[in-house]
């Protein structure tokens, strides 16, 4: 389990637990959390659950695979603390994680 | 007007296969699709990538699945309108009338809706003022690349699409390339062409670069990008491409008055009908509860709604259950009675 905190462009605050094993896209979608599309359903295919993660969160993360990289080419003003949080497993080393969710997703 | 049976919306494995359904019980049926070509988000999304959860088929890519399907259709000569958006649905007595984004008229008894996840439209620019200048200085495709010839081109991007545009047009035009990253998801062999054409000073490529603002009246006079670390650079532009793939959008579904939760179309599991009479929604834009998003339960779902079609389209006739490996009718339809 993890406590993770989403910032919606709402200016609204959501920290939810997390079950271990579920993705940060998940945890958004199964909680009502307003700006995350997962169109494919977390497949790594279309870049509407793009979220952007807090700067010292970054190097603590699982690194980008490459498909990844490729579809955040398509997301909606990606930066370079952009992820797509279908790729971010929730485990016990992630509670306290924050992501801000972008003000759209395309 | 085009009159049949079954309109079919969305020429995906479902939608493609839900055909199939109508032809096997003897309905006539056309196929609406805003792209290009037949094969839906298996074509678009994943052409080349292995599918392994089709039953009997234990690895397919989802052009391999689009193409058996489309051979599986073959005998009922289904007619396909690609390129075409539904845009208006109209109850006339007992028919829904329908019309293209294209000016096409459909007159049908009954509509199946496997419309995936909306139909496919190019993703745009961030940056606000970009729309002033679509259509005409600005665009996300292209029609006629003639009216390139001798112009200045920035083109946004880092996949096949914006490097083979940026390769193509280098021969006519003045281009830029910018991409928000050093890789690219196109083709290496693209990338390097890219790269040499840069080196040679035939094509600028800038990487780190994202727009900032476009900048003209009427027309496009030039674009500002900015690098990563803050720095930013003018460009004379006549024209912006951008190259950022598809995105699915719901579209004017949305105003047919069904029962819409979460950009997914409320259905029945007797039969996969909405809450309005003869409109029927399979594969991934249809609910219910247990709804799985798999390819083969948008074959089910197919095979019931085709069924559903029946007293829409046959009011006075009785379907009958039968087999396709031992119903005589059936076999006529698909051309295979000895």
């Amino acid at each position: 389990m993890a406590k993770i905190t989403y910032y919606t462009h709402d200016s609204k605050t959501h920290t939810i637990d997390v079950q271990n094993g579920l993705t940060v896209m998940e945890g958004a979608v199964q909680n009502d959390i307003p700006g995350i599309d997962a169109d494919c359903g977390g497949g790594m295919a279309c870049a509407t659950c793009h979220v952007y993660v807090k700067e010292d969160w970054l190097v603590k993360l699982p690194t980008k695979e490459d498909g990844e990289e490729d579809m955040l080419d398509m997301a909606y003003e990606p930066k370079q603390n952009s992820r797509l949080s279908c790729q971010l497993i929730v485990s016990d080393e992630l509670d306290g994680l924050e992501v801000t969710i972008p003000e759209k997703q395309a | 007007m085009n009159k049949t049976d079954v309109l079919i919306i969305g020429a995906g494995p479902t939608g493609l296969f839900s055909a199939h359904q109508l032809g096997i019980i003897g309905l006539q049926c056309e196929i609406v699709d805003n792209l290009d070509k037949a094969g839906g988000q298996c074509i678009e999304l994943y052409p080349d990538k292995p599918i392994y959860d089709i039953p009997a088929v234990p690895e397919c890519t989802g052009e391999e699945l689009t193409n058996n399907l489309l051979e599986q259709i073959k005998p009922f000569n289904v007619k396909f309108h690609l390129n075409e958006r539904v845009e208006e649905l109209k109850k006339v007595e007992k028919r829904w009338h329908v019309k293209t984004s294209g000016n096409q008229k459909f007159d049908v008894a009954a509509i199946i809706i496997a419309g995936g996840v909306g139909s496919f439209e190019p993703r745009k620019f961030p940056v606000k003022e970009c729309e002033k200048f679509e259509g005409s200085s600005l665009f996300y495709s292209i029609k006629d690349k003639t009216i390139f010839n001798d112009k200045t081109i920035s083109i946004f991007g880092g996949g096949d699409s914006a490097l083979d545009w940026a390769i193509e047009l280098s021969n006519t035009s003045k281009v830029n390339l910018i991409h928000r990253r050093e890789g690219f998801s196109g083709a290496e062999s693209s990338v390097q062409k890219v790269k040499e054409l840069n080196d040679q000073g035939k094509l600028n490529l800038y990487t780190k670069y994202q727009m900032e603002s476009v900048i003209g009246d009427n027309q496009i006079g030039s674009v500002k990008i900015k690098h990563d670390e803050g720095e930013t650079k003018k460009l004379q532009s006549d024209y912006v491409l951008g190259f950022f793939g598809l995105i699915m959008q719901l579209g004017p579904i949305l105003k047919w008055g069904l029962n819409i939760n979460k950009k997914t179309v409320e259905v029945n599991t007797e039969n996969f009908e909405t809450n309005v009479d003869g409109i029927f929604a399979i594969g991934d834009i249809c609910s219910y509860p247990g709804k799985l998003k798999l390819i083969l339960s948008g074959f089910h779902e197919g095979a019931l709604a085709a069924r559903g079609c029946f007293k829409y389209a046959r009011p006075d006739e009785k379907l009958r259950f039968e087999f396709t490996t031992t119903s005589k009718a059936a076999q006529e339809r698909l051309g295979v009675k000895k």
